[in-house]
């Protein structure tokens, strides 16, 4: 259920290196289901920088709200514009269509320290 | 995940955890939070039909030859009135007149009388019963708090009628159903029995079933076959939670509780101060008299945005004679109207009027001043005819 050709934050991101060498940012299946139904999506402006951590957008489901957090220094390239159309996207396909930002990373090193699968799926079941 | 010892169930849990439904702790209770999805399950209800759990309500009984005078005593809605197959809604009060629990009053008889009250609030609401009888100078009365003996089984939406008269007939449940009219009920005689009620917590036409626990699977296997064919849905905590709200309907512990009375919260209408004494009743009077300093208002977001429970909502000039300030109590996305609703208490000088709907108002959403106007409740209201 997990893919694994990324990686995981404790904040319930994914980050998936491109082959274009860029990232993007997503939330996961388990987060979705946290959320339940999405109604707003608020992304980054296109350009914008942040530091490991910071806050990028919000999340609004009809029960609850979730801040967006980068887990990794990054600067904004592209944004799902589909998603914040759609925003049942990110319930239906979080790991792929639901897709959030495209990043350019300046350490992509910084990226082994978040979990991958493995670790992800415990960390979630625990 | 937190361990969460202690949580009770519902003789329907079985169904819920089968059918994949999302759990949460829910006063006191393991309940489906919701099964295919909040907004598809409220929409089930508006457009066709969905059935709920909610055997987490509680059912105390009152009997005895004192039985109706102390309900009426107990109650601040007129016991006097409601007739044998009628149900009323009204509360439990403290002395100050604040809200402990609404509830549902029914009269299966003379002196025979069903109260259904919150799941979270039932142990609380029976021991203030409790307290009452101990200071209650009438003739006898037997408080028996019969919850656990019951299931109860929500079949709401604009084709309830018809499943629940299915099932009625299929399971030997109580005749004539369908000719009930709002807030009736029916019963099969003998033994625990079957009650249905034209009752519900959405606004829509809908019934609620009121079973003996070994028989809840049946009843909730049988809704749902019978309902398959017209798009039931099995709907969870979360979806009614949307739909009572859209409805104009309070949620006691949120909306309505301990900082509030009836009066303050538009429930005016269940407090008949000239039946006689009850408990509460000088407090309200005397409310009544000298004119209201809080007001529970509904509201709907100007801005695509959602205000949430403990937000901050204020109307006019912070400070200014005719200002009004106070926090949201409930607040949620509406998925038909599709805009952020809610409900606030909101505070003023005594006497205040109660704002006008299109009133202007800001909330305070996570930081940000967010524009909303006072509208009328309901929200919603089902198309008749």
């Amino acid at each position: 259920m997990v893919p694994n050709d990324r990686r995981y934050s404790e904040e319930h991101e994914w980050v998936r290196e491109e082959e274009d060498g860029t990232f993007v940012l997503g939330i996961t299946e388990f987060a979705q289901d946290e959320l339940g139904d999405v109604v707003f999506v608020e992304l980054p402006e296109v350009g914008a920088e942040y530091g490991e951590g910071d806050e990028i957008g919000t999340i609004e489901s009809v029960k609850a709200v979730a801040e967006l957090y980068t887990p990794i220094a990054c600067r904004v390239v592209e944004v799902n514009q589909k998603v914040v159309d759609t925003p049942e996207l990110l319930n239906e396909d979080p790991h792929g269509d639901g897709w959030l930002a495209r990043l350019e990373v300046d350490d992509p090193s910084r990226l082994d320290d978040l979990m991958d699968a493995v670790a992800y799926e415990q960390f979630t079941e625990s | 995940m937190t361990e969460e010892t202690a949580l009770q169930t519902t003789p329907l849990h079985s169904q819920h955890v089968e059918a994949g439904a999302k759990m949460v702790p829910f006063a006191g209770f393991d309940m489906p939070l919701r099964y295919s999805g909040q907004v598809e399950e409220h929409h089930a209800v508006r457009r066709a039909v969905g059935v709920f759990d909610v055997s987490h309500m509680g059912e105390i009984v009152l009997r005895g030859p004192g039985a109706d005078a102390f309900a009426q005593w107990a109650t601040p809605n007129d016991v006097g009135r409601l007739r044998i197959g009628r149900a009323h809604y009204s509360s439990l009060l403290d002395d100050d007149g604040r809200l402990l629990d609404d509830l549902l009053v029914y009269r299966r008889g003379e002196n025979d009388l069903l109260l259904v009250v919150n799941g979270a609030t039932r142990a609380a609401d029976v021991r203030h019963l409790g307290e009452l009888l101990g200071r209650w100078e009438g003739a006898a009365v037997e408080l028996d708090d019969q919850s656990d003996r019951w299931a109860l089984i929500a079949v709401q939406g604009p084709l309830a009628e018809g499943v629940v008269t299915a099932a009625c007939e299929r399971l030997g449940g109580p005749p004539e159903v369908a000719a009930l009219r709002y807030y009736g009920f029916t019963e099969t005689a003998g033994g625990q029995g079957v009650i249905v009620s034209r009752t519900g917590y959405t606004g829509e036409d809908g019934f609620e079933i009121y079973v003996a626990a070994e028989q809840a699977v049946t009843w909730w296997r049988t809704v749902h076959e019978i309902g398959a064919a017209r798009g039931l849905l099995p709907c969870g905590l979360a979806a009614r939670d949307t739909l009572r709200l859209e409805a104009g309907m309070l949620l006691s512990g949120q909306d309505l509780g301990p900082h509030v009375t009836p009066l303050e919260v538009g429930l005016g209408w269940t407090v008949k101060l000239d039946k006689g004494d009850f408990v509460g009743r000088d407090a309200l009077a005397r409310q009544q008299r000298d004119g209201l300093e809080r007001r529970l208002v509904g509201f709907e977001l100007v801005e695509r945005a959602i205000a949430r429970h403990g937000d901050r909502l204020s109307i006019g000039e912070s400070g200014g004679e005719d200002s009004l300030a106070g926090e949201v109590t409930s607040g949620s996305w509406s998925p038909t109207l599709e805009r952020g609703i809610g409900l606030a208490v909101v505070e003023g000088r005594r006497g205040f009027a109660a704002p006008a709907a299109g009133t202007a108002a800001e909330i305070a959403v996570r930081g940000r001043s967010v524009a909303a106007r006072i509208v009328a409740l309901p929200f919603y209201r089902r198309p008749t005819g």
